[in-house]
């Protein structure tokens, strides 16, 4: 309808501030506002910004499609609005109210104003109902995008973190493992011990599993694989923290560490890897 | 037809691949070396591999036979400078080259070398 679009933007410039105080109203009566984490002072600041955005949309004309530029502005406004409030832990159904409880008011000024005009109150309410709630939905995308955007930041971090490779002595590494090994983990892991063994050199490397809860056969072929990777590149690999159920585990799994050195605890592997390291320097010497 | 240069180094012969290796190289290096190791009775053979990036199951085989028939000539074989992203290759084929020395550099290969034949002959 758009011959008739610009006196509702009229209407809404002429009652801005009746608008803003009634959307307000109805916002801290709601219990999906939650005063609790967004204060009085922020939330009035937004709905105000938001009906400004909203009213100059209004003015474009552009009713049934707010993907238009003219609706960049309100589009961007209810982007950070709804990227905070997932940081601040809102749900998305109180995300979206942001938007939804604007309809009340809004219906109610349409009342007033078309009171003699049955016909023109209903098509302006059809229009208003579906541009609110394209806004309404708009936020929800966006607070999912928000929280998805979080949850691989996290899932990274996770990642650096859980694998980090330690230099112990001069050409000993260790690697102690906290947590579940999965395939993409192993591989993380995998690839961090092979570089730090190129870039410091080391001969040994200490894989530490007493902070991995269980191990399965996938778990024990994945540390067989780094092991076999690691023996390639001309290192060695020592296996510690096995705990004495995991010892259970892998035998009744049937998994063959083959010729895999096995120490209960890290302060083994390191003394047996301390002295194969002396060992070998003094055979370079003598060769040399 | 390009080739894979064997230097000698008294008892030991040395191969560096530094050129991208393609089928008929390696076998051609096959060939070579084996005769090489006949030829000069060698003791050990030090294959670098630092400069190959890129690995498939047939270069990993190669390699895994050449080390084989220097075995059975009486030569122990060191593999040296083995990249992590070709380690991790030739695990995920399933080529874990059982009974090839391996070591991180030339120069600690030469050690190992040393050793191996030392208690060889003692």
């Amino acid at each position: 309808m758009p011959s008739e679009s610009p006196r509702f933007s009229d209407l809404v410039a002429r009652h801005e501030s009746q608008l803003l105080a009634d959307w307000f109203a109805q916002q801290k009566a709601s219990r999906a506002t939650r005063l609790d984490l967004i204060g009085e002072a922020e939330l009035e600041d937004q709905s105000r910004r938001f009906l400004r955005a909203f009213r100059a949309a209004l003015e474009s004309g552009e009713l049934d499609d707010i993907s238009r530029p003219a609706w960049d502005e309100v589009r961007d406004f209810l982007q950070e609005v709804s990227r905070s409030r997932a940081m601040q832990g809102f749900r998305p159904n109180e995300t979206a109210s942001f938007v939804f409880s604007l309809k009340q008011p809004v219906f109610a000024l349409l009342r007033q104003e078309f009171a003699k005009a049955p016909e023109e109150l209903a098509a302006q309410t059809w229009t208003l109902s579906m541009l609110l709630d394209q806004l309404g939905l708009y936020t929800t995308e966006i607070y999912q995008q928000t929280r998805e955007e979080i949850i691989v930041r996290q899932q990274q971090e996770l990642l650096e973190l859980s694998t980090p490779v330690v230099q112990l002595w001069d050409r000993i590494l260790a690697l102690p493992l906290v947590g579940t090994l999965d395939s993409s983990r192993t591989q993380v892991v995998m690839e961090s011990l092979l570089e730090r063994i190129v870039s410091s050199g080391s001969e040994i490397a200490i894989i530490d599993i007493t902070g991995v809860p269980t191990v399965d056969t996938l778990v024990a072929q994945h540390l067989l694989k780094t092991i076999a990777a690691t023996r390639l590149m001309g290192a060695d690999c020592i296996i510690s923290g096995i705990r004495p159920q995991i010892a259970q585990t892998i035998v009744h799994l049937g998994v063959d560490l083959g010729t895999v050195v096995t120490k209960a605890t890290l302060a083994d592997a390191f003394a047996v890897a301390l002295k194969r390291t002396r060992d070998s320097r003094t055979h370079v010497i003598e060769g040399a | 037809m390009d080739r894979i240069p064997i230097l000698k180094m008294g008892e030991y012969l040395l191969v560096t691949i530094q050129v991208d290796m393609h089928d008929q190289l390696a076998l051609q290096l096959q060939e070579d070396l084996t005769e090489r190791i006949s030829r000069e009775s060698a003791a050990g053979v030090l294959i670098d591999i630092s400069s190959l990036d890129v690995v498939d199951s047939f270069i990993g085989r190669m390699i895994g036979n050449i080390a084989a028939m220097a075995r059975v000539l009486d030569a122990d074989t060191v593999v040296t400078g083995m990249r992590p992203a070709v380690a991790i290759t030739l695990v995920e084929l399933g080529l874990s080259l059982e009974g090839v020395h391996t070591a991180l550099n030339v120069e600690r290969g030469m050690a190992l070398l040393r050793e191996k034949v030392a208690a060889r002959h003692a």
